[in-house]
């Protein structure tokens, strides 16, 4: 069977394969998507790098 | 090297049959209910993370939904209306739905937690376990009351979806949860007197089969008149108001109406008409709970433009 050919299982793979696809895409855009929302609303934005980590420093005292 | 073979499997599945495993007619449900609780909430989410919320939560109760068809498989092929379903034809197997169903679930609750808060993910992952071995697992083939405890799975995305908004629970999203938890006994209840299923064959105790029929019209009106208050009183909350009151107690009094109506009918007249009485009452159970939840968005709608409530 020359692997060019399309064979009865690559037909019926073929919409499996598809549906698969679309979801993953989709996934990829929705976490995407979220990312830009989670910035642009203001949420906490922490990493892991070169900066102190906010919630781990200890309170400041209220300004007089 | 050997060639690469590829064992003919004549019922290969199908991108569909993944997609009928999570039960899309429950997601719908799961999907209106978690919309009204998550808008109805006095906190405002962004529409992207309100609909990511939404669906990462219909994806957890398809998630239950493929770990239930995996442990009912057995049934499944005994009961007419079931043999269709991925597994019993052979489309599927057993091991994949398990794992189909256990991934799908890990990844809605964690992507739930990511896109809103903790507790609505940890809550999801509650819901998934309540239905997938609270009730498929032990009570679904032990007891006759196995739905009512069962409902309470149903009845978690609004209250979910309120912890979306709000990263708790309240009184209002418990009253949500209090509707669909009561409604559900009469809601299934009704379809059980006139889908003459093959239960006992399968070995589950349904109500109509263990105490009789008699019982079963009498259990569906006492949740009915218990129903009632409940809704009714949930006009009277901060997601209440007079829009949703009179919605509630015209659909109530015709709720009522129907559950008397279904208990005084003899057996016999019943099966002379085809049942038509019983499938009636189904039907308006379904316009029941839709009606309620549309009447709270319209007051959530009508808050927008500071009209609505009290």
């Amino acid at each position: 069977m020359a692997i060019t050919r399309d064979s009865d299982m690559h037909r019926a793979r073929f919409s499996r394969n598809m549906g698969l696809g679309f979801v993953l895409v989709a996934f990829a855009a929705l976490v995407f998507g979220l990312t830009i929302v989670k910035a642009k609303t203001g949420s906490t934005l922490e990493a892991f790098d070169h900066q102190p980590r906010v919630t781990l420093l200890p309170a400041e005292a209220p300004k007089q | 090297m050997s060639d690469i073979s590829y064992l003919e499997r004549q019922n290969e599945a199908q991108f569909g049959d993944f997609v009928a495993l999570l039960k899309p007619r429950v997601m719908s449900l799961v999907v209106f209910t978690a919309f009204v609780g998550l808008v109805v909430a006095p906190v405002p989410v962004h529409p992207f993370v309100a609909f990511t919320a939404i669906l990462f939560i219909a994806l957890g109760g398809g998630a239950s939904g493929a770990l239930n068809m995996w442990y009912d498989a057995d049934i499944d092929r005994v009961m007419r209306r079931t043999k269709g379903r991925p597994i019993p034809a052979g489309r599927i197997t057993e091991g994949e739905a398990l794992g189909f169903g256990l991934a799908l679930a890990g990844i809605s609750c964690v992507m739930l937690a990511l896109a809103s808060n903790l507790f609505s993910g940890l809550f999801l992952a509650f819901t998934i376990f309540f239905y997938a071995v609270v009730y498929t697992m032990w009570l679904k083939r032990s007891t006759p009351q196995n739905i009512v405890i069962g409902g309470a799975a149903g009845a978690f995305p609004p209250m979910i979806g309120w912890a979306v908004a709000t990263g708790s629970i309240s009184l209002e999203s418990i009253a949500m949860f209090a509707i669909i938890f009561l409604w559900t006994p009469p809601h299934f209840w009704s379809l059980a007197l006139f889908m003459k299923e093959d239960y006992s064959n399968a070995g589950v105790p349904m109500l109509t089969v263990t105490h009789g029929r008699r019982v079963t019209r009498l259990q569906i009106l006492i949740y009915t008149l218990v129903l009632a208050p409940v809704a009714i009183g949930t006009a009277f909350t901060s997601i209440g108001g007079p829009v949703y009151l009179a919605v509630a107690l015209a659909l109530n009094a015709l709720f009522i109406k129907g559950a008397v109506g279904l208990w005084r009918r003899d057996e016999e007249v019943a099966l002379d008409d085809r049942y038509a009485r019983e499938k009636r009452f189904f039907y308006f159970s379904l316009l029941y709970l839709f009606g309620h939840f549309a009447a709270l968005l319209a007051e959530a709608g009508l808050k927008y433009f500071e009209l609505g409530g009290w």
